[in-house]
């Protein structure tokens, strides 16, 4: 089984189109880097604008508050929306890319349960999610410290600011790295189960992509008709629980108390969720294609 | 006949009692608002400039921060600056009030003074501080003065554009130069709010309490507990850019 993971990861970084998502994220990273580096200040007098007439905004507060950590923060907030599409590229392409190639029939005269096979496929897919992270981390989180320097981060929420000592900052960003991993990965096995069905990769892709989009309008509205009914049920609601882990504790006074996490059962609760739905969307894939005729 | 005599004897005392302060003016009745506000003055006048080191703690409503080490600097007439040695820090507008020359910038006579008597319990002088300039951004000034040491405890700053401030004021060793060991800065605030579209909160479905008197309650706080001050050592211009 091990040897047949190394054959898939083998396959997967062999095509040029595995990159594309690599590219992608290093050219958003460094075009958000430069747009702040540049332009940074405007960036912080919008979002500060309402606290203008209370607080007095220097030039040296705004580079203290456009620091590395900030950057990263604004960074995710953007990316982890479009990765889905990138982790799709791939997982979409699993089942179904073999099947267009007529080479699935031929891979499963191996020795191995189809259990097996399809284990290993998902297997793939997950390193290439976490991969895809890590690469966004080195340049999203580490290129930002080094080209922004560290400092204390500030989370601006809808309703509040929360403040964060800089040496309470990086566990939290490994935490929220681990926390996107199992995002994506759920992404990943919905377009991995749409994969089952489909004879090639172009419409598991954009079926997810369709799904993700939708989800995720319907977890962004404030409806009350869906916060009850459907909001808490949709994982795309859950997929942005990474930021839970930057919400913090602050005492009577509003003083923040450092190592803390506001929500942290929250977070579990939202962690499970996306892990059943894994489970689910992985399980269900399984089921399905050991009942599946393979014609091709 | 006894009795007579001994009633005598006790109006003397009371007229003589009453006629004791008469006989010296208005001395025993305390010195004058004018006064006190001099001998305040100048003793505030003692300091050209320093540089404090303290902590800062910030209570407002919409914002958790952390306990920040800061370094203030002052400089005369009006100069300061809180610095955020280590970090970030939410600095109100209308902090340079925490340096109380600032109350008397443009001297004595550009205000009138209002004498309001001491205030019941804490004994302090309530003094009104009215600034004869139209223009004024600071519409009026409360001051409630220890007479005794000649020491600011509170100010009530109502300003034209930028609300009400409020100062509070512990003093410890530095009480000489009427610098405080510990000021509490009180100012209004606006109501903080952006649009989900930009944050993307993370909605943890937990209810948020809605506390009426949190949500009125529109008054910053800030607290700086001095630790030290360097006074008339000099501060560089450099450092208020």
């Amino acid at each position: 089984m091990w040897k047949l993971l190394q054959i898939e990861l083998f396959k997967i970084f062999k095509r040029p189109r595995t990159y594309i998502a690599f590219g992608a994220i290093a050219a958003v990273v460094f075009l958000i880097q430069i747009a702040l580096k540049f332009d940074g200040k405007s960036y912080i007098d919008l979002l500060l604008s309402n606290l203008k007439d209370s607080f007095d905004f220097n030039d040296d507060f705004k580079l203290d508050l456009l620091n590395g950590y900030l950057i990263c923060f604004v960074i995710l907030n953007t990316l982890l929306i479009q990765m889905p599409l990138l982790v799709a590229l791939i997982s979409g392409d699993s089942i179904a890319g073999e099947a267009n190639m007529g080479t699935l029939r031929l891979s499963l005269t191996k020795p191995i349960s189809r259990t097996q096979y399809m284990l290993v496929k998902f297997l793939a897919s997950v390193i290439y999610t976490v991969a895809l992270l890590v690469w966004m981390a080195i340049l999203a989180l580490f290129g930002s410290m080094l080209i922004f320097g560290t400092n204390d981060m500030v989370v601006l929420r809808s309703e509040g600011i929360e403040q964060i000592k800089s040496f309470d900052v990086m566990w939290r960003y490994f935490a929220a790295f681990g926390y996107a991993a199992v995002a994506l990965t759920t992404v990943s096995a919905l377009s991995f189960l749409l994969s089952v069905f489909a004879e090639n990769s172009i419409g598991p892709i954009i079926a997810t992509m369709s799904i993700v989009i939708v989800f995720t309008i319907l977890s962004e509205m404030n409806i009350p008709i869906y916060d009850q009914t459907v909001k808490p049920y949709l994982f795309t609601s859950h997929m942005v629980a990474w930021k839970g882990f930057f919400y913090v504790k602050a005492d009577a006074e509003g003083t923040t108390i450092n190592g803390s996490i506001e929500n942290l059962p929250a977070i579990m609760r939202s962690l499970s969720i996306l892990l059943i739905y894994i489970g689910l969307f992985f399980g269900s894939a399984v089921w399905v294609f050991r009942k599946k005729d393979i014609l091709t | 006949m006894k009795q007579r005599t001994s009633r005598r004897w006790s109006w003397k005392i009371v007229l003589l009692l009453l006629g004791i302060p008469l006989l010296s003016g208005y001395k025993a009745a305390g010195p004058t608002a004018e006064e006190v506000i001099a001998s305040v003055r100048a003793k505030l006048d003692k300091v050209n400039d320093y540089e404090a080191n303290g902590k800062m703690k910030t209570n407002v409503v919409f914002i958790k921060a952390p306990i920040a080490k800061v370094k203030v600097y002052f400089k005369k007439p009006d100069k300061l600056r809180i610095n955020n040695e280590s970090g970030i820090s939410f600095i109100p507008k209308g902090s340079v009030n925490i340096n109380l020359n600032n109350i008397f910038l443009n001297g004595t006579g550009s205000f009138d003074i209002i004498d309001v008597g001491t205030e019941a319990g804490t004994n302090l002088r309530i003094i009104k501080l009215l600034p004869k300039d139209e223009n004024s951004d600071v519409v009026l000034s409360t001051l409630y003065i220890d007479e005794s040491q000649s020491l600011i405890r509170k100010a009530k700053t109502t300003t034209k554009d930028n609300g009400t401030y409020e100062l509070e004021m512990t003093y410890g060793k530095y009480a000489e130069y009427g610098l405080a060991d510990k000021v509490i800065f009180s100012f209004n605030t606006k109501d903080y709010k952006l649009p989900k579209g930009i944050t993307f909160d993370y909605d943890d479905g937990s209810k948020k309490e809605q506390d009426p008197n949190k949500l009125k309650n529109k008054k910053g706080k800030v607290e700086i507990v001095y630790s030290e001050y360097s006074i008339n050592k000099g501060v560089p211009d450099t450092v208020f850019r």
